[in-house]
């Protein structure tokens, strides 16, 4: 699950993080008083949407003004003008996709004095199995492409579980950030405290780019995006009350409260499998029969026919879908369950479009009758390959 | 010969008397008789649980106790994902060989602590968020459905359930026949990575051919597919084939499993297929034809 910066940034402030004084903006009458809040001479007006690149990042409506997505202002009145403009419309961004996304949060914050821009940023480094801090004198710009350009230039430092963040860790962090006099005092402070925050509220990536140093010689967190590892949110209800679902497909959110696991792509054939290596697969195959998926969508390994109607019910409301391929491995699932669930959905949605179904596994027969009997019009599959062939060319034709 | 488990594997369960544990354990009893000797629940020690066939295993209160009792060597988890690193641990102590979780969804960190304390023990983790292992007409540990399988000789690793299972079936329909499939699962933090795997089936006699399923997020694949080649100039090799799935998610989306991601320019499919190719993978574009790619590689 993803937060908005200001919220990580409150998260960060709450371990004792040096982040800026700011006030978000939810609504227009919130401008003047988030401004008022700060005391200049410096405002910056950043939009809140879950995507990086916003700086950088064009509004699609003329009205907004010609910046980015992020705005300094240097007088009151500026800042309320920018913070008007750019609330609730439309920032593309090189994340966005071309249709962009709409900027329903801003963050009005104390500008700061940068002297330098470093990069610094926690996760969990699969290889290893631990936690382990990622940092660059490069900060500010695109890590990728640092990384691409100049890897001698990133360094990995892993932390023990057993023993946490040591001193010595906290000063590998220093020597690879270059940082000397007050700048290396903040950050043997800060990095155990980010390791802090990383662990306790079980993030999946904490990252500061940039983390300045500012012309006093001391650090502050610039820029903040967290993510949390979503198995482990049963377990932070105070995080869960940060979900945004402006953010997220309406369709996804419905997938979500059916614990389907279900995302939007911008193809044209739906797609319905169990397990999530499968569903991958068969988004592949749809592809390598010159055809693109219009989703992804894993019903997991124990999904009864209400659940597979749910599924079928939220592909079907994807206007782009021309036709829907059903692909089940039945191991722990039974096909005639899979069946009776499918035709269930065919006739509760009055489905228009060319369905092709494969069943394997566990009942397969009963499943295959249950289709064949139905009266409706459902295409067979032998197997993979064959199903992705029918449907391609159904959608087609 | 077979890796992992074989006929004389004794197993306990973690979470037997839940609903997934129950009828799993069922399924593993009636495939040629697994020897599932013993469960474990922390308040019903003393218990006995019944199989649908009727046949009764005791329960104890922890891995430890159930270990000493029967001699168990391997333990299967099935605990809900808040306590199954717990159940993991318990197993560790006891000082279990093999532990194999399926639960899905057990937190990132707790992984990272369990992995911590499995690398200082002589204890090895499947999983978590994996289907198990089976060595066909011999032992089945997890979920994988039965009777797709046949004895044979290929050897399968997977980070997926269902891929395992089409790869299991097609190498059955082929006439290939399995020598033990291991699927080690979906997350990011897991227990035992593919090159464990592929250094065991390389030195695995019943094993004569290896096909390896990957799928987008980390490096896992690109590291395997070195060791492969490494093991090759050594002059150990086997036949082998391969699938990616992930080619068309997009990136920065958890794709259903935790570990499937392409997140900061890593772990994209097709650096993963050309690492495996370049070490003498046979991949398949297609996950419809593993067993055909398979018979290919077979013929030269």
């Amino acid at each position: 699950m993803n937060i908005h910066e200001y919220q990580a940034k409150a998260v960060l402030k709450s371990y004792g993080a040096p982040v800026a004084n700011g006030a978000p903006v939810l609504t227009s009458d919130e401008i003047e008083s988030a401004v008022d809040s700060l005391p200049g001479p410096l405002w910056v007006i950043k939009s809140q949407i879950h995507a990086g690149g916003r700086g950088k990042g064009k509004f699609i409506e003329p009205e907004a003004g010609e910046k980015g997505g992020v705005r300094l202002a240097f007088s009151r009145d500026d800042a309320i003008a920018f913070a008007r403009q750019m609330l609730g419309k439309t920032l593309v961004t090189a994340q966005t996709g071309p249709a962009g996304k709409q900027v329903n949060r801003l963050y009005v914050e104390d500008g700061a004095d940068i002297e330098n821009e470093l990069y610094l940023s926690l996760l969990v480094n699969r290889s290893t199995g631990q936690v382990a801090f990622v940092a660059s004198t490069e900060g500010g710009m695109d890590i990728e492409q640092v990384a691409h350009d100049t890897p001698e230039k990133i360094h990995t430092i892993n932390v023990d579980p057993l023993d946490g963040m040591t001193d010595a860790d906290s000063a590998k962090v220093c020597d690879a950030l270059e940082l000397s006099d007050a700048a290396r005092e903040d950050g043997m402070k800060l990095f155990p405290i980010l390791y802090k925050a990383f662990v306790e509220k079980d993030m999946s990536l904490l990252e500061i780019n940039p983390l300045i140093i500012m012309k006093d010689g001391h650090l502050r967190v610039l820029d903040a995006k967290v993510s949390f590892d979503g198995n482990s949110l049963f377990r932070h209800p105070d995080i869960m009350e940060l979900r945004d679902k402006t953010e997220e497909d309406e369709k996804e959110i419905e997938a979500s409260e059916w614990d389907l696991a279900y995302i939007a792509l911008d193809g044209t054939i739906g797609c319905m499998v169990n397990g999530a290596g499968l569903a991958m697969a068969t988004m592949d195959i749809i592809k390598l029969y010159g055809e693109e998926p219009a989703n992804f969508c894993d019903v997991g390994g124990g999904a009864n026919a209400e659940k597979v109607a749910a599924a079928f019910k939220i592909i079907m409301k994807d206007p782009n879908v021309k036709g829907i391929l059903v692909n089940i491995f039945g191991g722990i699932m039974k096909c005639d369950v899979i069946a009776e669930g499918v035709l269930q959905a065919v006739k509760e949605t009055n489905l228009q479009v060319p369905l092709v179904v494969r069943l394997e596994g566990t009942n397969v027969d009963a499943g295959k009758a249950i289709i064949a009997n139905s009266g409706l019009n459902v295409i067979p599959a032998d197997d993979l390959d064959d199903a992705a062939q029918k449907i391609v060319a159904a959608v087609k034709s | 010969m077979s890796i992992l488990v074989n006929k004389d594997t004794k197993v306990i369960v973690q979470g037997l008397t839940g609903k997934t544990g129950s009828f799993h354990t069922n399924q593993a009893l009636e495939y040629y008789g697994t020897q599932m000797v013993a469960g474990t629940h922390p308040k019903k020690a003393g218990e006995k649980w019944t199989s649908d066939q009727g046949v009764e295993l005791p329960i104890f209160a922890t891995a430890g106790e159930a270990k000493e009792a029967t001699g168990a060597n391997a333990s299967v988890v099935y605990v809900p994902p808040a306590g199954a690193a717990a159940a993991i641990e318990e197993s560790i102590d006891a000082g279990i060989e093999l532990i194999i979780c399926i639960t899905e969804g057990v937190p990132v960190a707790d992984m990272v602590r369990v992995k911590a304390k499995l690398d200082k023990s002589g204890s090895r983790l499947i999983g978590p968020n994996c289907p198990g292992v089976l060595t066909p007409e011999e032992c089945k540990i997890g979920i994988m459905p039965g009777k797709i399988f046949t004895k044979g000789n290929v050897g399968i690793v997977s980070r997926s359930g269902t891929l395992t299972y089409e790869a299991v079936f097609q190498t059955t329909n082929e006439g290939l026949g399995q020598s033990t499939a291991v699927g080690i699962g979906g997350d990011p933090v897991k227990g035992t990575e593919f090159i464990d795997m592929l250094e065991m089936f390389l030195a695995d006699d019943a094993t004569e051919s290896i096909i390896m399923i990957g799928e987008i997020g980390g490096s896992a694949e690109e590291e395997a597919a070195q060791f492969i080649k490494d093991e090759a100039a050594r002059g150990r090799k086997k036949p082998m084939a391969g699938f990616i799935a992930g080619r068309t998610a997009p990136p920065g989306r958890t794709m259903g499993h935790a570990g499937a991601i392409v997140s900061g320019g890593e772990g994209g499919a097709e650096s993963k297929i050309e690492a495996m190719e370049s070490a003498g993978i046979k991949v398949s574009p297609s996950p419809a034809r593993l067993g055909a790619t398979m018979v290919e590689v077979l013929k030269g």
